[in-house]
C-alpha cells in the first residue's frame, strides 16, 4: 500500500489505522494491532513535530508483507532530517519542548523487531520498521 | 476524546475516552489543567478504562500533568489502564514516579 497525505496532526489517526488494516490480511492478534497502530502513530508523529515543524509537507507512507508473514512500513518526510540520528534514538531525549515524551523511537523499537531510521539535515528521514506478524493462529516465521 | 470529570472532596478524578495521540492530547491538556487549578485537589485520579489507543504522547500527558500536579503537593493516580495503554505506559518508567492501579 501507499499512502500521502498533509504534515497535519488530524491524519494522525487514518496513517495509523490504513496500516493497521492493510495488516489484517495475516490476521494479527489485538496486541500487533495496537504495536503497528502505535508505531506508526509515533513516526508519522514525528514528522508533523519535528520533520515540518515550520514548514508543512508531505508524509509518505508504503507498507508492505513478505512472504515470512512480516510486515514492512517505510514511513518518509522531505523535512528538515536529523543532525544526530543516534542522539535522537536515545530514550528521553526530545527537542519537542513540554509534554513531549522523548520516547518515540524507543517505542518504535520496542513495539516493532527492527528499527531503521536513515536521515540527511535539509533532505529528509525515512524510518523503515520491521515487525513479524504471528497472528492468531500462530503464523510461520 | 472526551474528557469527564468527578471532583469529591479533594479527589479529582479524569475520565479518558477515545484516542490520545499528538492531536488530540492538546485539548486534553488544557481541559485537565483548567480543572486542576479551579479544585487545585490533594489527589488526581487519571482513569483510563474507555482509552482505545494511546501513543507516547499519551506518556508526555501524563508526565506533564504529575508536574503540574507536583506544584499542588497533589499525588497523581492512574488507573484502570486497558492493557494495551498498560503496555506503554509501563515502558517508558512513569511506574517509579506515579502509582498505576488495576482496579
Amino acid at each position: 500500500m501507499r499512502l500521502t497525505v498533509d504534515s497535519r496532526s488530524v491524519n494522525e489517526s487514518y496513517c495509523r489505522v490504513a496500516v493497521a488494516a492493510f495488516a489484517a490480511q495475516l490476521d494479527p492478534t489485538v496486541e500487533e494491532i495496537s504495536d503497528i497502530k502505535t508505531f506508526v502513530s509515533e513516526a508519522v508523529t514525528n514528522c508533523i513535530v519535528h520533520a515540518y515543524l515550520s514548514i508543512p509537507g508531505k508524509i509518505y507512507i508504503t507498507a508492505s508483507l513478505t512472504e515470512d508473514n512480516t510486515l514492512i512500513v517505510r514511513i518518509r518526510d522531505k523535512g528538515i532530517g536529523i543532525a544526530d540520528v543516534s542522539k535522537a534514538r536515545e530514550p528521553l531525549f526530545t527537542t519537542g519542548g513540554d509534554d513531549r515524551s522523548g520516547l518515540g523511537f524507543s517505542v518504535m523499537e520496542c513495539f516493532s523487531d527492527k528499527l531503521k531510521v536513515v536521515s540527511k539535515e535539509g533532505v529528509g528521514t525515512t524510518v523503515t520498521i520491521y515487525k513479524h506478524i504471528r497472528g492468531k493462529n500462530g503464523n510461520e516465521a | 476524546m472526551q474528557v469527564l470529570f468527578k471532583a469529591e472532596k479533594d479527589m479529582l478524578t479524569v475520565f479518558l475516552s477515545g484516542d490520545i495521540d499528538h492531536h488530540t492530547s492538546k485539548n486534553i491538556r488544557e481541559a485537565i489543567d483548567s480543572e486542576l487549578q479551579r479544585i487545585m485537589p490533594s489527589v488526581l485520579k487519571l482513569d483510563f478504562r474507555d482509552v482505545h489507543f494511546m501513543d507516547s504522547s499519551g506518556v508526555g500527558l501524563v508526565m506533564g500533568r504529575y508536574k503540574t500536579a507536583l506544584v499542588y503537593g497533589c499525588e497523581v493516580y492512574v488507573v484502570h489502564m486497558p492493557d494495551t495503554v498498560e503496555k506503554i505506559m509501563r515502558m517508558s518508567g512513569l511506574g517509579s514516579l506515579i502509582t498505576f492501579e488495576r482496579d
